[in-house]
């Protein structure tokens, strides 16, 4: 019930209520008994559909009554093959329905009775009427959802073109710029007009730039009012989607020469998993990468052999990360020589944009190679001392990594390959919007914001870096406006401001030098590890741009604030994460760990695990409660005869039972008690070292 | 700040259960299995379901059981429904009771109403809305009856009612609404589908929904009021993007709705109260971690034990 005053009801009102009450409680049962009846004699007086007519009057919510009315219209039409006599019955249902929604503008039962009577096609309609009421029905409530349901189906019954809808809806825009509900229907229109390709809409770029300034004077009109902002992001969305599929980049990168190694050496990249990956990662979601979308060459493996894999992995196959792995089972017969590689992405049409359904792929081929140290093939896993992250420091930059890193970024010309109407647009609209920014207009400093991370996505690498940090710092002072200016939503703003910060952070091969640490000082005397990188206090809230890290092997998070660590499974590489003192909540929220076949060394103390009831990542990932994860019996018997409390302990065990880490840290968050530790050593065999102390 | 009145709010729950001949219970007769999954489940999460007889209302859902098509109805005497099948299937599982049910008939019922396009009816007269979706999955869930159904095209029906806010609406083209939002997101949960939200804009559009006062609403330019507090926190949930809106503020506004003399939940401050708003009130405060009551899962409407019955039966 809404809207109904809370308060003691008079006498009379009591009075008349009681009336009331029994009367629909009278028409009720009657309802039901001639229900029932119907079923001994499938018969239906006038008297009870009369009486049907009027329970639906006082409550138009009854299914069964409508039900009723269906089957004796079905009854009655049988006995008749009149057709003024099946008008009239159409017309006694509508009628009927009419008085249903009087009563109830809402009523799902009434509004479906009527699209059942058109459904049966049994007499013309009579379009005029039907419109007539929907003007009604709109005037008294311009945002009645299912008024506009009905639109669509008595607009498609009659064929009425979308143009001529699109006009219409112009028309209720102009007359109240705040009614979301014409601007959601002006979006589905045009989408469908121009997906379509419908005569008049073969010109995306003009229809979207007269969209925009039909927004312009809406926004110029009122814009505190949420929906024309809506619809603005709606048309910036369509702006800057990415014409053509491209790579972004990939590991290895292009031209790289890799050399691999098994123990610690001069060696890189390997470890006893046995198997190396080779990462793409595209400018958009795409699906259909396969062995014959992506061909590669070499001597050592055959194409058709390899499986690529979406990352994450999902039901639908799409992404825009593509992982597919090398395996090297026997490495004794390797020759002594530089194995090349390559990698074919060509026209073949088999890769397609899962967001525009465009095949249109930039083609792509990069190299690598590929040899043996030969003086260390004994598979031994070398990885026994504990690894200590205060050693961590930025101590210059390694070339290499940098090397990886200018490299990793395949096609920066492509990052460019937006169209010149796509920057116009955008810049465009980065002026109309300062000029029209009032002070403290939150969807104002939102809107410019979003643009501003538009038009610097689209910049080329060409652009001066003082230009792009200007950039940056213009962002996130709007960001940091808007935390000011609408506190209810900081974490919002927070996480956004989070992207552009690792964006800041990860742009060019300055600003990553210094977070860039040097491996060999820390790492290599245990691990053959060099990619490292130092994210460690910056308040990230989550990460983005992985396409810029796939790179890394070492990766310190530490001292931020994340919350989710998605997106990390494209670090197909890393085997050192450090996530000390973030604000993870939940051991689901690592999932994504479980994709990263070489992690080894986990740091996760000091965050929120098992803090809060309400688990937020539950329905996220691969799980028992997604059905995409069945434990099987075996399994539980086992960890019940271990005494382990399954049920409150699911996440942890499915989590770990994944992981082959040697060093985890899982110190001061909630769940870290002795019996979790025992848990732990259970799930994890292979691990080592536990909060510092040597378990096996 | 105010307090939740817990003791009210179950004297309230169990005495709308008596109260039958007053016009609002006659006008909520139709769907009496509703106003039970609703009381009850409120109970439960104000860890009280003991008061309630729990034969007697087992022997009442069972009276409402379609034997003949497999579905429940709203009320003794009423037609068998999707919306008043899961009620009932919900409620059992609150009272661990699932074994009286004949599952093969009910998830024939449940698959019977699904169409090619994967789309499902909500009765045998054939209306269509992602709501019957979700009350299909949910209730197959449930059951542990998934693959009576083609779950890929049920999940390619959602999809394609998804429009360019985000959001959902009842079918394709349907404007965005937070309770259609929630059934969507909901069944793309249970099915581990959650990929095809845009989890960035949709977090967006759900998080604007709260208003001045501290309470959601259910579209843009619409009043706050308590029953979002389910639709829009339990879908921000699933998609980890609950963090987004300022709980504090959200729970003020609920407890601001108690009638805190006779007990139960309004839609907004100082309205009459009903089953329905009590239960996503108390709903919505066990999504915020209020204390002292038991967690409910976002996906199922259910308390978290409960729903791990699902997957780890003991």
């Amino acid at each position: 019930m809404h809207g109904r005053p809370r308060k003691p009801q008079r006498a009379v009102d009591a009075a008349a209520a009681t009336a009331n009450a029994s009367k629909l409680q009278d028409l009720q049962s009657q309802l039901i008994h001639n229900h029932h009846l119907r079923l001994d004699f499938d018969r239906y007086t006038n008297e009870a559909i009369s009486v049907c007519s009027k329970l639906l009057e006082i409550n138009p919510e009854i299914n069964t009554a409508w039900n009723y009315r269906k089957f004796a219209f079905q009854h009655n039409l049988h006995e008749t093959t009149n057709s003024e006599h099946i008008k009239s019955l159409v017309d006694d249902e509508l009628r009927v329905v009419e008085m249903a929604l009087r009563e109830n503008p809402k009523s799902y039962g009434a509004w479906y009775h009527r699209k059942w009577i058109f459904s049966q096609g049994l007499a013309d309609v009579d379009f005029d009427r039907e419109f007539l009421l929907l003007d009604q029905l709109l005037q008294a409530d311009s945002r009645n959802f299912h008024g506009w349901n009905y639109r669509w189906f008595v607009s498609k019954l009659k064929d009425v073109p979308d143009p001529e809808e699109l006009e219409v809806s112009k028309e209720m825009v102009m007359t109240n710029f705040s009614n979301y509900s014409v601007w959601h229907n002006r979006s589905v229109l045009l989408s469908r007009l121009l997906n379509n390709k419908a005569e008049g809409f073969f010109e995306r770029e003009g229809i979207l730039t007269k969209e925009y300034g039909f927004v312009h004077d809406a926004l110029a009109a009122g814009s505190k009012v949420q929906s024309g902002w809506f619809y603005h992001l709606c048309l910036l969305h369509q702006t800057i989607t990415p014409n053509e599929i491209s790579l972004i980049s990939s590991w290895p990168p292009h031209e790289s020469a890799l050399v691999l190694s098994a123990i610690r050496d001069t060696g890189y990249y390997f470890t006893n998993t046995r198997k190396l990956p080779i990462v793409l990662y595209f400018n958009q979601t795409v699906k259909g990468v396969n062995s014959s979308s992506v061909i590669v060459n070499s001597m050592l493996f055959k194409n058709e052999e390899l499986v690529w894999k979406p990352l994450p992995p999902t039901k639908s196959e799409k992404a825009a990360c593509w992982v597919t792995y090398l395996q090297f089972p026997d490495m004794k017969s390797w020759e002594a020589k530089v194995y090349v590689i390559e990698v074919k992405i060509d026209h073949s049409e088999a890769i397609i944009s899962s967001c525009s359904g465009s095949r249109s792929i930039h083609p792509l081929n990069f190299r690598f190679t590929l040899s043996l140290n030969y003086d260390n093939l004994e598979f031994a896993e070398s990885v026994d001392e504990l690894l200590d992250w205060t050693d961590v420091e930025s101590l210059g930059v390694e070339s290499n990594d940098l090397v990886s890193f200018d490299q990793s970024k395949l096609s920066e010309d492509l990052v460019s390959g937006f169209s010149k109407w796509q920057m116009q647009t955008i810049s465009g609209e980065i002026n109309l919007i300062e000029t029209l920014s009032k002070e403290n207009c939150k969807f104002d400093k939102l809107t410019l914001a979003r643009l501003l991370i538009a038009h610097n996505a689209m910049l080329s690498h060409k652009t001066p870096v003082t230009e792009r940090q200007i950039h940056f710092r213009e962002v996130l002072e709007l960001f940091d406006d808007l935390v000011k200016l609408d506190p209810k939503h900081s974490k919002y703003y927070e996480d956004e401001k989070s992207l552009v910060l690792m964006n800041q952070v990860t742009f060019d091969k300055k600003s990553f030098s210094n977070h860039c640490s040097s491996s060999r000082n820390y790492i290599s005397s245990k691990l053959h590890l060099h990619g490292c990188m130092q994210l460690r206090n910056l308040s990230l809230t989550r990460i983005g741009y992985v396409e810029r890290l796939l790179w890394v092997q070492v990766l310190d998070l530490s001292y931020n604030k994340l919350r989710s660590i998605e997106g990390i499974e494209a670090l197909q590489l890393l085997t050192c994460l450090n996530l000390r003192n973030n604000q993870i909540c939940s051991f689901t929220a690592l999932q994504p760990l479980k994709l990263l076949s070489y992690l080894k060394v986990l740091d996760i103390s000091f965050n929120d695990i098992g803090a809060h009831p309400v688990d937020t990542a539950r329905y996220l990932f691969s799980s028992p409660s997604t059905r995409s994860v069945e434990l099987d019996k075996e399994f539980l018997e086992d960890y019940c005869r271990s005494k382990v409390d399954i049920t409150n302990n699911w996440e942890a065990i499915c989590l770990f039972r994944d992981l082959q880490l040697h060093q985890l840290d899982v110190k001061n968050n909630a769940v870290a008690d002795k019996n979790f530790r025992d848990l732990l050593t259970k799930a994890l065999p292979t691990l080592m070292w536990l909060d510092g102390e040597r378990l096996r | 700040m105010e307090e939740l009145k817990v003791d009210k709010h179950i004297q309230y729950i169990l005495s709308i259960e008596k109260e039958k001949d007053s016009f609002m219970a006659l006008t909520m007769e139709h769907l009496r299995m509703n106003g039970a999954y609703w009381g009850l489940a409120t109970l439960d999460i104000l860890q009280n379901i003991a008061t309630v007889d729990q034969n007697e209302v087992i022997s009442w859902i069972m009276s409402c059981w379609d034997e003949e098509s497999g579905g429940f109805a709203g009320n003794v005497g009423h037609d068998p429904h999707l919306l008043y099948t899961l009620s009932a299937v919900q409620i059992l599982a609150l009272l661990n009771r699932l074994d009286i049910l004949d599952v093969e008939m009910v998830s024939k019922y449940v698959s019977g109403l699904q169409n090619v396009d994967g789309s499902f009816a909500g009765d045998m007269w054939g209306e269509i809305d992602t709501r019957f979706s979700y009350c299909a999955i949910c209730c197959l869930s449930i059951l542990r009856s998934l693959d009576k159904i083609d779950v890929a095209k049920a999940v390619d029906y959602i999809v394609s009612c998804k429009n360019l806010d985000g959001g959902f609406g009842c079918t394709p083209g349907g404007e965005s609404h937070a309770g259609q939002i929630f059934c969507c997101v909901g069944a793309l949960s249970i099915t581990g589908s959650l990929h095809h939200i845009d989890k960035d804009l949709l977090g967006w559009w759900l998080c604007e929904r709260q208003c001045s006062d501290g309470g959601l609403c259910g579209r843009p330019e619409k009043l706050s009021d308590v029953c979002y507090s389910w639709w829009v926190l339990s879908s921000l949930i699933m998609i980890d993007r609950v963090h987004w809106i300022d709980k504090g503020k959200l729970t003020k506004f609920i407890l601001n709705c108690q009638d805190c003399e006779n007990g139960g939940i309004s839609d907004r401050p100082d309205n009459a109260v009903d089953v329905y708003h009590t239960y996503f009130g108390v709903a919505g405060l066990s999504l915020m971690e209020y204390p002292g009551l038991k967690t409910i899962d976002p996906a199922y409407a259910l308390p978290v034990d409960v729903v791990n019955r699902f997957f780890f039966p003991e």
